[in-house]
């Protein structure tokens, strides 16, 4: 095994943890130690509440998050790690935007959530929030097409990914 | 019910705890309080927490047992991390415990708050801080189980005020179950057969032995494998004492201030074997460079050191006693005749060199050692200080049991020497412990001989005044052109009367022809001793192997 090479790549790294105060910021150390930003993160509770599990993306060098990964094995509270990069998974993230709806754009707007799939779930007076959920690819998707119309406020979660069952 | 001070001193009783190094304070005051009561557990005070935590450290080396260190909130924390950090990189199990602020006060900047376990994060095994009284024992366990099972470290264990003045049930725990740690014992049967396969080719193997040597006590497998597949054997610095100094097959220290034998085989070799050792900068030199005709097998405990530093063509992962059983069944008898007499024309070639004296009474440092080891029993426990007169000691004092050297190696810390030995000398009353120190460590380690004055313990502790921080000095030599900044000491404290103050018998040598007797007037004295070896500053260590060399590139053979 040599275990050298690989340049930067965005990994996705699936870590069951015990639920615990501190197990995060211990996880999130051992990257912000090397430099790496993690680029996006989502913690929850699974079928076991004892157990959390931390969906996170990373970009970096193939060799070093392998080492991270190592690292992250070793820690007491982690009771699993998986790097999921290279599986096929169903990953989703959540975004809800609040847009510019003055009357005058107003179906314009509807018509583009209607394609996108994605829900209406606050009407203001000169507002509407979007609520949409999918891959990263559809989220940047939705944000683009409503950009001209004036994003007011804009909140994504991090995304969760899971991974596919045998076909 | 039970005082959760009271329930905390019960758990440390069942981890057969008898010793705990420390230093009290206003949020421990529970604790000490108990401890009061305890007369089968000493508690030995300490002049500052760092040397608590040094001394927990020598403690569990002499002893191969978990060294116990305890300390007051905020600053006694505090001043636990530098101790707690020596004992990280070199995996020494060591539990340290803390006194916290009530728990209604922990996050309001309270008097001596101070946030220990996000401080400690990186630089420990593991650590806690106590909620619930009813913990206190179920975390004990725990952390003693953590602190030396797998590749060993340090667990601290933070534990607020209230929690202490707590009543509660003292619920025993049977068993420790961490689903998240489960270290590997068992050496891989694939790879078991891969390295057996690797050495029978080999027709150059050698062995590196590091610190998990040391942990794993596995000196008799080390040797049986050595001896039976005709493999000479060096080792690094936290590696001393796996194999004899004197033995045939053994080649001493690598490194980039290793011996030039020891480096010189490692360039040759062809298979390279790599037992409980990280590959640490201070071993490899330019890691490109390492070894490059060979292929290397890794064994570890922790796989997460596998390729962290260097390529390995075999990983392994388990306990050294245990795989070194598995691979030592499997193994045919070898003898590398033609190696071993490479190894030995290698070993002729590069004899240690000594500094040219100038004068006729000018004392080098190797004559000191060399005086030193004729002293020396098996017993006898050295610990080492940081700097030049470290590198001297490891790399030719002759210590050849596992436990016998000590020194603080991942981190280097000035100021470990001395507590170390305070923390040896408890573990092993009746056993010799010298400490090779400079006149830059002493000076940092030196509180702590109030502690040894106190417990009766009869250190010996051989001072090498070169006027200056040595190494640095020498640094600057090889970086600087020369220019020493703040390496040199232009005036010292008269370090005769401040042996004398401390009760120890204080001898001073400046000229070669009174070291021997002095030395012998040393090693005999029965109470604490104090010499104080006058050297010139102008010698360094050599060889060297500068930045971006190669371990065959040395200065100074």
């Amino acid at each position: 095994m040599r275990c050298w090479g690989g340049g930067k790549v965005k990994h996705t790294l699936a870590v069951l943890v015990e639920n615990r105060p501190g197990v995060l910021s211990h996880v999130a150390g051992l990257f912000s130690r090397r430099g790496y930003n993690i680029e996006s993160l989502a913690v929850g509770e699974t079928d076991d509440p004892s157990v959390s599990r931390i969906t996170l993306v990373v970009e970096g060098d193939a060799k070093i998050i392998e080492q991270v990964s190592k690292q992250l094995n070793k820690q007491v509270e982690v009771i699993k790690v998986n790097d999921i990069t290279e599986e096929e998974t169903v990953d989703r993230q959540l975004l809800l935007l609040k847009v510019n709806a003055d009357i005058a754009v107003r179906q314009e707007i509807m018509q583009i959530v209607e394609i996108f799939r994605c829900r209406i779930v606050d009407i203001g007076r000169r507002s509407l929030i979007v609520e949409a959920t999918g891959d990263d690819a559809k989220i940047q998707a939705i944000i683009k097409s409503l950009q001209s119309f004036g994003i007011m406020e804009l909140v994504r979660t991090g995304r969760v990914s899971i991974v596919r069952g045998q076909k | 019910m039970q005082l959760g001070a009271e329930i905390l001193i019960e758990s440390l009783r069942k981890e057969n705890v008898r010793v705990i190094f420390g230093y009290p304070g206003g949020a421990a005051l529970k604790i000490f309080d108990a401890l009061k009561d305890a007369a089968d557990i000493r508690t030995i005070l300490v002049r500052h927490e760092q040397g608590a935590a040094h001394a927990a450290n020598g403690y569990a080396r002499a002893s191969g047992k978990v060294g116990v260190c305890m300390a007051t909130s905020g600053p006694g924390a505090t001043n636990l991390v530098t101790g707690i950090a020596t004992a990280y990189m070199d995996s020494i199990p060591i539990v340290a415990i803390t006194g916290q602020v009530a728990t209604s006060m922990v996050g309001t900047d309270a008097f001596q708050e101070v946030d220990i376990t996000g401080i400690t994060d990186p630089i420990v095994k593991h650590n806690y801080l106590v909620q619930e009284a009813g913990d206190i024992l179920r975390i004990i366990k725990e952390a003693f189980y953590i602190a030396q099972s797998g590749r060993p470290g340090p667990v601290l264990i933070d534990i607020p005020q209230d929690v202490t003045a707590a009543m509660a049930e003292n619920i025993d725990c049977k068993k420790v179950d961490l689903r998240g740690y489960k270290p590997n014992i068992t050496g891989h049967i694939r790879q078991i057969k891969q390295v057996i396969e690797l050495i029978e080719k080999a027709e150059r193997p050698l062995i590196c032995a590091g610190g998990g040597m040391n942990s794993a006590r596995a000196t008799e497998e080390l040797l049986y494998m050595a001896e039976n597949a005709g493999i000479p054997v060096t080792t690094t610095m936290m590696g001393r004492g796996s194999i004899s100094q004197d033995h045939p097959l053994a080649l001493g220290m690598l490194g980039t201030y290793g011996l030039a034998a020891a480096n010189m085989a490692v360039q040759a070799c062809d298979l390279f074997i790599a037992l409980g050792m990280r590959f640490g900068d201070r071993v490899t030199g330019a890691t490109a460079k390492f070894a490059p005709h060979a292929k290397i097998v890794h064994i570890d405990i922790d796989a997460a050191e596998i390729g962290k530093n260097m390529r390995v063509d075999v990983p392994l992962v388990g306990d050294l006693k245990v795989v070194l059983g598995q691979l030592n069944k499997r193994l045919q008898s070898k003898e590398n005749l033609s190696w071993r007499t490479e190894i030995a024309e290698i070993k002729a070639k590069y004899r240690a060199k000594k500094m040219e004296a100038e004068a006729e009474e000018e004392i080098s440092v190797a004559d000191v050692i060399e005086n030193l080891n004729k002293g020396l029993t098996n017993d006898c426990i050295v610990t080492t200080d940081v700097g030049q007169h470290q590198i001297w000691a490891a790399q030719k004092i002759k210590t050849n049991l596992p436990g016998k050297f000590i020194s603080s190696g991942g981190l280097g810390t000035m100021g470990y020497g001395i507590p170390a030995a305070v923390g040896a000398q408890v573990a092993c009353p009746d056993c010799n412990v010298y400490v090779i120190t400079g006149d830059g460590s002493f000076q940092m380690g030196m509180p702590e001989l109030g502690t040894a004055l106190e417990q009766g313990l009869p250190l010996k502790i051989v001072l090498i005044n070169n006027q200056t921080l040595g190494m640095v000095k020498q640094l600057q030599d090889h970086y600087c052109q020369g220019r020493y900044s703040s390496t040199e000491f232009s005036k010292s404290p008269d370090f005769h009367h401040l042996a004398l103050a401390f009760g120890a018998l204080s001898l001073r040598v400046a000229k070669r022809q009174e070291l021997a007797a002095k030395m012998e007037e040393f090693v005999q004295h029965r109470g604490m001793a104090i010499m104080e070896v006058v050297v010139p500053a102008r010698e360094n260590v050599y060889p060297i192997v500068l930045a971006g060399s190669g371990l065959d590139e040395m200065v100074g053979t």
